[in-house]
């Protein structure tokens, strides 16, 4: 690689090969400046993912043909994907600031709380979700204050606000869930969790917020700062940018995230329960990595990040659908987690 | 000589009983590059860090084109068009050419979205400025590929863009080969030619000597030579008089070397 990025200042400009009329007034140009290579290059990391993805559904398919023609497999992994989705990509934000959010699953569950209680006083739907968003935004501040102002490990610190906030919904709630009976005949049901041409509405929201947050990544100041945050803090810091407010910020949008994909999952189970939540830690964060966001911050793929997320939520119907017992999810998920950071490393070079 | 950038007038710094800096003189005008040259320990950081604002003098006055300034701080060093380039922790080497020189300044439209082909447009004539222009390389290149010099380059781009007027080097040279040596040095006298200022900061007094026009050696808080380009002819005499204001007529041999002291001013 290196030798083929070897630096050409010698040159004249326009003599070494090619058109030259056309080419003499470029100072910037590629040898290979192919829309196709390009697009490869910038996007390694998810077409990766997506590569892993492709395998493992051949496998899956191969092992039990006819099960993956029903509908049904694919309908019951678009209802649960797109919870997934809204704390996958505020993630890929995270990490690639340097930070890590543990915390995300209490904030599922406080946010989802807050709209269960909204709901069951008999306001509309609507004004629950924005009770909950609001639950969100602030319950990610407080995260990122105590993380970023407090001087914190993220690790250990959103380790202990997950606990922290868990504890409180379970002290004051003492195991008991919230059946929302009310809900099914609400618009707000209608919007965000009934189904369009037979398919779980869901996802098109879910896919809408990848979408958006993707050109908040790549298209945005807020991606571009996130990235040079975990990049460089030093340099950041030197050109002008708070460091520290971009930091708070990405734990602000994961607490966001976090409140939309509580409210979501208890509109498609019409109940509330005080664990919430609790089931999305481990697999997001997979899905995250598998995605091919690495852990040192500075870069990553929200893409990447979504198709991940496709890749984890599927292993588990794949696993069962394809003939095998559900002994075998757990192998599996660890098996694609650890080929995907075996490609990852291949696939990147990390700079330094 | 053009309009004087900035001028250092009798600058003190103490820390406790301490003095890094014993009252310095120091001038730049436009369109000339600055030698700055000094031992460990001379006090040529804590004096990037006063121009840069970062330390605020003990005494002294500092003054912008010509006008003394109260209340030095980073802010004032920043609207004077001063930009320090650090060696190495300047840029974020796993983003672009681009986010590097945009960083902290995007430019941005609606609602805070880039604007990215007015990036690219711009970064392309920040860089043709400087004189980088590569057949490898485009404004999308991670900075991570580029060598150590190319990276100056970049660093130096991003101080343009920032309106510099003057641009500080703190050792730009000190861990590149001499192709890359040999770039950065063409950045320079593009900058140079363009009508802004620079101060090279180095330890190699060959690579100071190649690219100032004016040099400024500083031993221990002191200048203790100031002199133009015309007034010394190789870089042998620079060498000989750090080593007699290092030992002074300490080695032998070097008795004779106050020729350069004449022609200190």
């Amino acid at each position: 690689m290196s030798k083929a990025m070897e630096p050409d200042l010698q040159t004249p400009l326009g003599r070494a090969s090619g058109p030259t009329a056309k080419e003499s007034g470029k100072e910037w140009s590629h040898p290979s400046d192919h829309w196709l290579r390009g697009f490869v290059l910038d996007n390694r990391a998810s077409l990766g993912t997506l590569a892993v993805f492709i395998v493992m559904m051949a496998i899956f398919m191969i092992a039990n043909p006819t099960v993956f023609t029903t509908w049904y497999l694919y309908s019951s992994v678009l209802t649960t994907l797109p919870v997934a989705l809204f704390v996958v990509v505020p993630l890929v934000f995270v990490v690639t600031c340097g930070e890590i959010d543990l915390s995300f699953p209490a904030t599922m569950g406080f946010a989802s709380w807050v709209f269960a209680i909204v709901v069951q006083a008999g306001y509309d739907p609507f004004l629950g979700i924005a009770a909950a968003l609001l639950t969100g935004t602030l319950l990610g501040f407080l995260v990122g204050s105590l993380v970023v102002y407090g001087g914190l490990s993220s690790l250990i610190a959103t380790l202990g606000m997950n606990f922290l906030l868990r504890g409180l919904i379970q002290i004051i709630n003492e195991g008991k869930s919230t059946a929302l009976t009310n809900l099914a005949d609400s618009s707000a049901y209608a919007i965000f969790s009934s189904q369009l041409w037979g398919i779980p509405v869901q996802i098109f929201w879910a896919i809408a917020f990848v979408v958006f947050s993707a050109l908040l990544y790549n298209r945005h100041r807020f991606g571009a700062q996130v990235k040079v945050v975990g990049d460089n803090p030093d340099s950041a810091k030197q050109m002008g940018i708070d460091v520290q407010r971009v930091r708070v910020k990405v734990f602000v949008f994961t607490g966001i995230g976090a409140a939309i994909a509580g409210t979501f999952s208890v509109m498609i189970n019409f109940t509330w329960w005080p664990t919430a939540g609790d089931g999305y830690l481990l697999p997001v964060l997979a899905s995250v990595f598998v995605g091919g966001t690495p852990t040192w911050g500075g870069i990553g793929t929200v893409a990447g990040g979504a198709i991940g997320a496709v890749t984890v939520s599927f292993i588990q119907t794949g696993v069962v659908a394809a003939g095998l017992s559900g002994f075998y999810v757990q192998f599996f998920n660890g098996l694609i987690i650890i080929l995907s950071l075996l490609g990852h490393k291949w696939n990147q070079a990390r700079y330094r | 000589m053009g309009e004087r950038i900035i001028e250092l007038r009798d600058i003190k710094k103490s820390y406790g009983q301490v003095y890094a800096l014993g009252g310095v003189n120091l001038s730049v005008d436009r369109g000339e590059v600055v030698g700055l040259i000094g031992d460990n320990g001379a006090g040529k950081s804590t004096l990037i860090k006063i121009l840069s604002g970062v330390v605020k003098p003990t005494s002294g006055d500092i003054l912008v084109r010509g006008k003394p300034v109260t209340g030095w701080s980073a802010a004032r060093s920043r609207d004077a068009g001063i930009e320090t380039v650090f060696q190495d922790r300047a840029l974020a080497v796993q983003q672009t050419i681009v986010r590097n020189i945009f960083m902290g300044r995007e430019l941005t439209g609606f609602l805070g979205w880039l604007k990215v082909g007015k990036e690219i447009e711009e970064a392309s004539r920040l860089m043709r400025e400087i004189g980088f222009t590569s057949k490898v390389f485009t404004p999308h290149s991670i900075v991570g590929q580029l060598s150590g010099g190319e990276r100056q380059g970049v660093a130096i781009a991003r101080a343009i863009y920032k309106q510099a007027e003057l641009i500080i080097l703190d050792e730009p040279t000190t861990a590149l080969s001499l192709t890359e040596t040999a770039k950065v040095f063409h950045f320079v006298r593009q900058v140079r030619a363009s009508g802004r200022s620079i101060l090279f900061i180095g330890h190699n007094i060959h690579h100071v000597f190649d690219i100032a026009d004016r040099f400024v050696v500083l031993d221990r808080g002191k200048v203790a030579l100031t002199a133009d380009r015309t007034e010394i002819k190789s870089a042998d005499d620079l060498i000989n008089f750090m080593e007699e204001i290092a030992h002074p007529g300490g080695l032998p041999g070097l008795h004779e070397a106050g020729g350069a002291e004449q022609r200190a001013r």
